[in-house]
């Protein structure tokens, strides 16, 4: 239903989502799906690194994710991979090379870590909702959204201001929440769960490069 | 204080039974509102943050038959949504995740064995478990909570159990004033306020919507981060897009 006028009309590109136990995988996939994209799910790393673009999902904790990477030795696949890779929510996390959640070390393509938000002053934790998102400088991830696009935030840890952050949102304190280092980008929000909104940015990302 | 853009949230309630959305007033005389896929791609489209589905039957039978269900939505509609009625193990959780569900609801199953929020929360994330509670005030003002679609009281306080929910690992709280249900009275906003301050979880108020002023009040007084409704929506007394630009007017933050 949601933008059906734009389906993918060149050649099909072959998109891979990582299976390692995330619950979001089929959301994911259902979102590809609303723009006629069909993807891979899969945890063969000849698939995943024969993939056009990869999407690395996540939900729940750190430490039981980055266990079930290790048990399928995709902790030495995902950081080598060189096509362009998009990491969502604890996907976006495990990129990073810490995490404070079960004291975590991650995957570490993008330096910096992960902490925890801290309630206060009746702030709720976690963030849990819809959020503005304003990025910080023009990419084609972002092309045809407003500046400040609502996304769907679940979350109890963050990362915080960081250099290489192309979007920042307002919570306990301006906070990372799409950051791009090389091949990789990882945003904190679900697309998957964003309406048109987030659909949008995952069609931007099929499009890149 | 922080400079959060967090956004309100409005939420239609979906009560399903054999695969068909109903709503009853006070939990009874079941009128027949729907197709369930079709009503929440209609609510995603203009405008819902979020769904909640409840399996009012709830028996084994049934259970197909949601899967389903779940399924068809989350192909329609991305947007979250949360499933409740009868979950009572990892098993039920899996299954609904699995078929696309973001969030499971729980509620006479862990008042049963409090042990299961913490299962679930360490299987799953809390983010995904949300314990409804509904409760009613007694005489005295002090409210209880009840288990069993309302039916069966448990002696349980509202604040505690839902701190100690909270401390289990449940990711929300989805309170239902059993008084308030079906009566479009206005949300219990009181008892809102109350468990705000109780928790550090967000809170989903239910129960009593009858106006967008009664919305108006509860994410103000009540200070509740989520609003859900049903009938209200159902039967087009309120549309969703009059109730954000509303309260958008109110300098309520929300997603427009």
């Amino acid at each position: 239903m949601i933008m059906s006028e734009e389906k993918m009309d060149h050649q099909i590109p072959n998109i891979v989502i990582i299976d390692y136990g995330a619950g979001n995988v089929f959301s994911v996939r259902n979102a590809l799906q609303s723009f006629g994209v069909d993807a891979i799910v899969s945890d063969d790393p000849d698939v995943i690194q024969g993939a056009d673009k990869v999407i690395f999902p996540g939900v729940g904790a750190a430490g039981k994710a980055m266990n079930q990477l290790r048990g399928k030795g995709l902790n030495e696949i995902i950081p080598r991979l060189t096509q362009p890779v998009l990491g969502i929510c604890l996907g976006m996390q495990l990129l990073m090379e810490f995490s404070g959640e079960d004291n975590t070390e991650c995957l570490g393509v993008i330096p910096g870590e992960v902490k925890k938000i801290s309630g206060w002053q009746g702030l709720r934790v976690p963030h849990m909702g819809w959020n503005r998102v304003k990025y910080s400088r023009e990419h084609p991830l972002f092309s045809g959204m407003s500046e400040h696009e609502w996304m769907y935030f679940v979350h109890s840890y963050y990362v915080s201001q960081h250099p290489f952050a192309i979007g920042v949102t307002d919570y306990h304190e301006s906070f990372t929440s799409v950051i791009e280092m090389n091949n990789f980008i990882g945003v904190q929000f679900h697309p998957e769960k964003s309406a048109e909104s987030g659909i949008r940015l995952i069609q931007n990302f099929i499009k890149l490069y | 204080m922080s400079n959060s853009s967090l956004a309100k949230r409005i939420i239609p309630c979906l009560d399903v039974k054999n695969g068909r959305t109903v709503k009853g007033v006070q939990f009874e005389s079941l009128i027949d509102a729907g197709d369930p896929v079709a009503l929440a791609a209609y609510y995603a489209a203009v405008g819902a943050d979020e769904l909640v589905f409840l399996d009012i039957s709830a028996t084994l039978e049934n259970r197909k038959t949601l899967l389903d269900l779940v399924q068809n939505v989350a192909k329609e509609v991305h947007i979250p949504f949360t499933v409740g009625g009868g979950i009572s193990s990892e098993r039920d959780v899996y299954s609904l995740l699995r078929a696309g569900a973001d969030k499971v609801s729980i509620n006479s199953s862990a008042i049963k064995d409090p042990s299961l929020i913490e299962r679930l929360a360490l299987n799953f994330g809390a983010q995904c478990i949300v314990l409804a509670i509904d409760a009613m005030p007694e005489i005295n003002g002090k409210w209880m909570v009840y288990s069993r679609g309302g039916t069966t009281k448990t002696g349980l306080g509202l604040y505690e159990w839902a701190e100690k929910a909270q401390t289990l690992g449940a990711g929300e709280i989805l309170f239902t004033a059993m008084s308030k249900d079906g009566t479009k009275s206005g949300y219990a906003t009181e008892a809102l306020f109350q468990l705000h301050n109780h928790l550090q979880i967000p809170v989903i108020a239910s129960g009593g919507a009858g106006s967008k002023e009664d919305f108006l009040e509860v994410f103000t007084k009540g200070q509740a981060d989520a609003a859900l409704a049903a009938s209200l929506f159902h039967f087009g007394i309120l549309s969703i897009p009059e109730l954000k630009s509303y309260l958008m007017e109110n300098k309520i933050q929300i997603r427009c």
